[in-house]
């Protein structure tokens, strides 16, 4: 946990554990809700990988980075960089929840002039570190955002966020290499590990297993855990913070479609797909949502 | 001829593409498809399932999958790199080490190109890959403007031996051709007559130029429109006679106005028969989401633009004439 920025606003005293840890889920039901029915507006995104990571995201922008909305622009900030570009609506919906944006604008998702893409866009949207939707990319840039704070002296960590599908790509091993040579432990990545891709399983696709021996055999700190599980997911960052020497790689356990029933563990719901009205319905319901909110937030 | 009857009207070309590559498979027995994780968005599904033996799995590596293609290649299969437009750019160095220098038999067709992506946005959408592909020397630059051509280039390229790059399309196509359409690698086709001005178009911009032809006529300016599906080598003798014939050109093309057909058209007729070119195409700047028409209308693709482009060249021919 970054500790040296966390004046930039005025704080209120920390809550107890256990009002955080119901903060945080509702953040990830708030994003899980705002992802489908933006997804839903643009008639087309990924609602799969968005749902899948949510917990972790509602974790880290609640209570792990030392981020805040008003400022922006401090260099001495936490990074967070979501390198599975494509689960933008999640990215949207948390940073709307912690005041970083609109949530309703967010509901632009994918249109014409809107300032929400399709992929995160630096230039479009301030408090987005980076531009991502090029797969292993992310991770590379969140390497040389961990370099530029060392270098300077800044005790700011980095956050990437990586799909499991995403580590076949060379890039991510080369950044892995790289990241444990120059010893950046104010590195972590996060691997949304719900075992599917584009196309179907992983396991199918290209195997990444054995994958902790892999970040073991590369000289990375290793954390395996429930990434639905809001109490390991803060304990784990946690420990992760307070890791010397090496760079820190959780491999978080997840549902691919989590909280909506007809999505979980589906490979069709990765991406390109058209919620139809009845769905969007079905899928709020599932997360909680009752007949006013499903309204709002579909009737825009 | 493939089998032009596989082909359903709207299908977009990507669709065309793996439907005729799958047709085509028996037929080729060397070719193998090479996938990086995205079979169902760049056709080469219909393949998979007719010819599971031949579908070579690389997961999500662009790279590695482009230079194994070389690898296979010098074993004498014709290896087929399929991905979207914007991951071959990621993989341009082994295009041109382990492809092109090495002089492979290998096919890289890439769906998903320009703006035509639409609402995934800017960073998905591929302005640069005709000029990347371009600058590569010995390697051959197609893209094709319906599914029937589509169809034809598909086996033009198995039949070709050398590096191609090929770009499909991802929305559902106008169909332009009839099923007799003939496609010939380094040959355009005049596809509409006309006296005053030369649109020559590659892709999605073939439709559009059609109907800036219409627009113009509705002003008695009469546009010749050449579908130009061969951008490199570009066919420098068709360029030159309608050079002579119409004496000021428009070029339309999905992609940077760097570097692409415009460029290379410009290059031609420079060194043959210089006279007014017009640009139609991606201003040097990025793409955006949302839909393939809304974005060809914000960034000037569209019919109205390419009408506008026409008269603005033949305005600027008539005043070097009268100065001439
Ligand atoms: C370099 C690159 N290649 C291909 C793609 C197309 N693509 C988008 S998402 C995806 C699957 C990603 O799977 P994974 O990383 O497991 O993401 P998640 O399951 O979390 O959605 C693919 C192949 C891409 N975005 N970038
Ligand atoms: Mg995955």
């Amino acid at each position: 946990m970054a500790s040296t920025m966390r004046s930039v606003i005025e704080e209120a005293p920390p809550p107890a554990a256990q009002d955080l840890e119901k903060q945080l889920a509702l953040a990830a039901n708030f994003t899980r809700k705002h992802a489908i029915a933006s997804i839903y507006h643009a008639g087309s995104g990924h609602p799969g990988g968005a749902l899948s990571c949510a917990d972790l995201l509602a974790c880290l922008f609640g209570a792990e980075l030392n981020f805040w909305p008003n400022a922006i622009d401090e260099p001495h900030r936490d990074r967070f960089v979501l390198s599975k570009g494509h689960a933008a609506p999640a990215l949207y919906a948390v940073a709307a929840h912690y005041g970083f944006c609109d949530a309703k604008a967010a509901l632009s998702l994918r249109k014409l002039n809107s300032k929400f893409q399709g992929h995160p866009h630096v230039l479009d949207l301030p408090w987005v570190e980076t531009s991502t939707g090029s797969l292993g990319q992310g991770f590379s840039v969140a390497l040389g955002m961990a370099m530029g704070l060392k270098l300077q002296q800044s005790k700011a960590r980095v956050y990437a966020m990586l799909g499991d599908g995403e580590l076949q790509e060379g890039e991510v091993w080369e950044a892995a290499m790289c990241a444990a040579h120059h010893r950046l432990d104010n590195l972590c990545v996060v691997i949304d590990y719900n075992k599917l891709q584009s196309d179907n399983l992983n396991s199918a696709i290209m195997r990444l297993e054995p994958l902790a021996a892999k970040w073991r055999a590369f000289d990375w700190a290793i954390a395996e855990i429930d990434g639905h599980d809001i109490p390991e997911i803060l304990r784990t960052f946690r420990r992760a913070g307070a890791t010397h020497g090496r760079p820190s790689v959780v491999i978080a356990n997840t549902v691919k479609g989590k909280g909506v029933k007809y999505m979980e563990n589906i490979p069709t719901w990765h991406g390109s797909v058209k919620l139809s009205r009845e769905q969007a319905e079905d899928a709020l319901r599932q997360l909680g949502a009752r007949g006013d909110e499903i309204a709002e937030l579909l009737n825009v | 001829m493939s089998n032009p009857a596989l082909i359903a009207n709207s299908d977009s070309l990507r669709e065309a593409f793996g439907k005729t590559l799958s047709s085509l498979g028996d037929e080729f027995p060397n070719v193998v498809v090479l996938d990086a994780d995205i079979a169902g968005g760049t056709g080469v599904h219909h393949f998979r399932k007719s010819h599971p033996e031949r579908m070579l799995q690389f997961g999500i590596a662009e790279q590695n999958m482009m230079a194994a293609a070389g690898g296979l290649a010098a074993t004498g299969l014709i290896p087929i790199v399929t991905t979207f437009a914007v991951f071959c750019l990621r993989a341009v160095e082994q295009a041109r080490l382990s492809i092109a220098y090495t002089r492979r038999n290998a096919k890289i067709v890439a769906s998903h190109p320009g703006l035509d992506v639409g609402p995934d946005g800017g960073s998905a959408q591929a302005l640069e890959d005709l000029a990347a592909f371009r600058a590569i020397p010995g390697m051959t630059v197609i893209s094709p403007a319906d599914p029937a051509e589509m169809s034809q280039a598909t086996r033009a390229i198995l039949e070709f031996e050398g590096p191609v790059y090929m770009r499909t399309g991802r929305s559902p196509s106008r169909r332009i051709f009839g099923d007799d359409h003939v496609f010939e690698i380094g040959k355009g086709q005049i596809v509409r007559d006309g006296m005053d001005v030369t649109i020559v178009a590659c892709g999605v911009e073939v439709a559009r130029a059609l109907d800036a032809a219409d627009l113009l006529a509705e002003e008695k300016i009469s546009a010749r429109v050449v579908n130009m599906a061969t951008i490199k080598p570009i066919d420098d003798a068709l360029l030159a006679k309608c050079a002579a014939e119409t004496g000021c050109f428009v070029t339309a093309e999905d992609h940077n106005i760097h570097g692409g057909l415009g460029s290379a058209v410009a290059e031609s007729l420079a060194q043959s028969t210089p006279c007014p070119i017009e640009f139609v195409g991606v201003r040097d700047q990025f793409g955006a989401s949302g839909e393939p028409e809304e974005l060809a209308q914000h960034y000037g693709l569209t019919a109205p633009f390419i009408a506008q482009a026409a008269r603005d060249a033949i305005a600027r021919k008539k005043k070097s004439r009268k100065k001439g």
